[in-house]
């Protein structure tokens, strides 16, 4: 029994961060968000260089064919540097939705590319969860129509999977006939999001069914919470740090039993944190899929709480400072706020999570 | 990450199987909130036979009596979780039992090993602790209690608090100042002290519960021979250390938590609630889910701690915030059963409407005093701040001469 990471871990981990304290400073983030699209070239070919882009595209198509515990790990360190990358869709959620589902043609077709850092998928799943402001795709003889609010990883998509209702998967290329592609402004703008306005649209069904729509939200719903957790976990050490180095009343404010108390909160919140997200990740490729769900659930909706917790207390013992741009911990911030609305609410989550208790 | 176990503690889990299916007939029933005296003669039976059968002092030597196995945290894990899913009792558990006999271990004499450890873990010799006192609670170290030497005797005078066992122990282990001139942490040492000394007073100590689990146990000229001092004169801090470490692991015990939410989401599923099972309820099943997300983290980060613990490293915060998140945990679950219960959540003692013989409101009242035993919670903050994330301790404040505070 060993619950951590393996040396070989250590030092992937170790690669990643030197590569994104070099191709993503919060300079160089700073840039990438004026624009929106959420994706640096320079950035992803560094990725992909690490091999980060095929940790879960199996051996045959060109990637490392490794477990998810090893993509989650890749999610964390993004989320620790706010990194513009689409990786979440493209690594984490694509390969093994295409690589799981019966249609070996669209397997061979994007996997090998995906490895080799060539194509972008984005994710319009949101309308699996819950449809607002009229969202909802149908489809009528193989041609999807209707639209997709929220749509992940959309700036610089090659493609996106999609979901009508919860029975069907579709791949849906970004140049296909009839797909209207309209940047959505977020609070994050390291991250796209994109409205997908679909009129009779050609789409490739990705065979699995209903499963395989869960499976998806599952995956996306573990790397979110692993995003959440890396971020949080950057605010809280930047809130430590400045509590060491800040001078009020003559002494550095982390004396004060009002700021050590909400730094060991966050810390007590954190820490048990990791080891759920860690075994949630690790699970969707080693555990059962009842075991998988119930954990993404439970991370997603956990994270969500724990982030919220600290991405407000980390910004307030940073006092003043913290609400500037100069600074741009709300780059943190935003990302947490982020991750906690997609794919499903905590409340929501939960009530899933409860209803597969009981079932 | 490898949650896997190796074959050969796969064959452990089943011999421990074996031996539970085997003898579970004649384990004493589980120890409710109620039970706070004397261990029975079926418990002290069931005890000998653990013992035995190396599923309770494991790792004790032979020659104290114990099973004599070699230290292995995995064994350790694996009979709790075997003893816990089969709602028997892995043994006595003891504040003698689970502080005293690790301590000694580490640093008693041969003779003192001999001498208190077989009567201890056997359960023959029942131990309390005295460490709290009225004046003395987070500032343990500024405890008053003192000890002269007086020939081959220490001469005992002052007053302890939060003793429980106090009534029906044969034994305490105690922090005594008997260094007046030391700093204060330097002039405390460790002294073990027969209960029938006479001088002596124990008297039970009522606490919201309506029980008396704890006593004020009252020192008046009690000798003790001298020799009944663990380590050296002075070095009493540095044990109570030693031991302290083993309840603060204790108190964050994912065991527990997970044994608590089981029995909550069983609770769930037979309360009904205008017919319907509590566990249908969307809020009462989306704080249930709250608790159970937290409970996992728990669990997991366990494994973390295990896995540092087992490779020789430290597991730094981990470990430091167990303490704090494991009984702010147990009171979360025991609040919610509660609620599920609606008004009848409120009922306590005895009656028909009773559930689970009012274990729950008896637990949310005991298992805050365990948020404030142990370490309070502001002091686990402090703790978790101060030496898990190297911030510097708070500037002493100015204590106004008695008499002058204020005005007038």
């Amino acid at each position: 029994m060993r619950f951590g990471l393996s040396l070989e871990q250590e030092t992937f981990r170790d690669q990643l961060q030197r590569l994104l304290a070099d191709r993503a400073p919060l300079d160089r983030v700073r840039e990438v968000a004026a624009d929106g699209n959420g994706y640096d070239e320079r950035l992803w070919s560094g990725l992909t260089e690490l091999g980060a882009m095929g940790v879960l595209v199996p051996e045959e198509y060109g990637g490392l064919g490794m477990g998810s515990f090893d993509a989650g790990l890749v999610v964390e360190e993004l989320g620790r540097s706010v990194a513009p990358a689409p990786y979440l869709g493209t690594a984490f959620v694509a390969p093994l939705v295409l690589s799981e589902s019966g249609s070996n043609s669209l397997a061979a077709e994007w996997l090998p590319r995906i490895a080799g850092g060539e194509a972008r998928i984005g994710l319009a799943l949101g309308e699996a969860v819950s449809a607002r402001a009229g969202a909802g795709v149908v489809v009528n003889g193989g041609r999807l129509s209707g639209k997709a609010l929220a749509a992940m990883d959309a700036g610089a998509a090659d493609a996106f999977i999609v979901s009508a209702g919860v029975e069907q998967l579709w791949l849906v290329r970004s140049d296909a006939s009839g797909l209207t592609r309209t940047p959505m402004t977020s609070i994050d703008r390291t991250r796209a999001l994109a409205e997908l306005r679909f009129d009779e649209v050609e789409a490739e069904p990705i065979a699995g069914g209903a499963s395989l729509t869960q499976r998806a939200l599952d995956l996306a719903r573990v790397a979110l919470a692993a995003d959440t957790l890396g971020a949080a976990d950057a605010m809280f050490q930047q809130a430590l740090d400045y509590s060491k180095q800040r001078v009020q009343f003559e002494r550095v404010i982390g004396s004060f039993q009002g700021v050590k108390h909400a730094l060991a909160d966050m810390i007590t919140g954190l820490e048990p944190s990791r080891a759920l997200v860690w075994y949630a990740t690790h699970a969707q490729t080693e555990m059962p899929r009842d075991e998988a769900h119930r954990l993404a659930c439970h991370a997603k909706a956990h994270l969500a709480e724990v982030g919220r917790m600290v991405a407000r207390a980390a910004t307030e013992v940073h006092g003043g400072m913290g609400f500037t741009d100069d600074l741009g911990l709300h780059y943190w911030f935003k990302r947490i706020g982020l991750d906690r609305q997609l794919l499903g609410s905590p409340e929501q989550i939960r009530a899933e999570a409860a209803a597969a208790m009981v079932a | 990450m490898d949650l896997s176990l190796d074959q050969r503690y796969l064959d452990f889990r089943e011999q421990v199987r074996s031996f539970v299916a085997a003898n579970r007939a004649d384990a004493p029933p589980s120890v409710t909130s109620r039970d706070r005296g004397a261990p029975t003669q079926e418990a002290l039976d069931w005890q000998r036979r653990l013992i035995a059968a190396g599923y309770t002092a494991r790792t004790v030597p032979a020659e104290y009596g114990g099973f004599g196995a070699e230290p292995d945290m995995l064994e350790t894990m694996i009979i709790n979780e075997e003893f816990s899913a089969a709602g028997i009792q892995a043994g006595l558990a003891g504040i003698g039992i689970m502080m005293l006999v690790p301590t000694l271990l580490e640093v008693g004499t041969a003779e003192q090993k001999a001498r208190y450890i077989p009567k201890a873990i056997t359960g023959e010799e029942w131990w309390c602790q005295g460490y709290s006192e009225p004046g003395s609670g987070s500032d343990l170290a500024s405890l008053r209690t003192n000890g002269r030497l007086d020939g081959e005797e220490w001469v005992i005078n002052g007053q302890k608090i939060w003793t429980s066992g106090a009534h029906f122990a044969q034994m305490m282990f105690c922090l005594v100042r008997t260094e007046p001139d030391a700093p204060k942490h330097r002039g405390i040492s460790y002294l073990l002290i027969p209960m029938e000394t006479p001088g002596i007073t124990v008297s039970p100590l009522k606490t919201m519960t309506g029980r008396s689990e704890f006593n004020q146990v009252f020192f008046d000229d009690a000798r003790i021979p001298a020799g009944n001092i663990v380590a050296g004169r002075g070095e009493g801090w540095k044990v109570a250390n030693v031991t302290l470490k083993h309840e603060r692991g204790g108190l964050g015990d994912p065991a527990k938590s997970i044994a608590r939410f089981d029995g909550l989401v069983k609770l769930m599923r037979e309360e009904t609630i205008n017919g319907q099972r509590a566990i249908d309820d969307p809020l009462l099943a989306d704080r249930l889910m709250q608790l159970e997300a937290k409970m996992l983290a728990l669990k997991l980060n366990n494994m973390r701690v295990l896995t540092a613990d087992l490779e020789g490293n430290d597991p730094g915060l981990a470990r430091l915030v167990t303490k704090y998140y494991g009984t702010t945990l147990n009171h979360e679950l025991d609040a919610l059963a509660i609620d599920a219960m609606g008004e009848l959540g409120v009922l306590y003692e005895d009656g028909d409407y009773l559930r689970d013989e009012g274990a729950w409101q008896a637990w949310y009242m005991h298992d805050l005093g365990l948020i404030i035993g142990g370490g309070s919670t502001n002091i686990q903050r402090n703790i978790i701040a101060e030496r898990g994330l190297d911030l510097p301790r708070e500037p002493k404040a100015v204590i106004p001469p008695q008499g002058m505070g204020g005005r007038g």
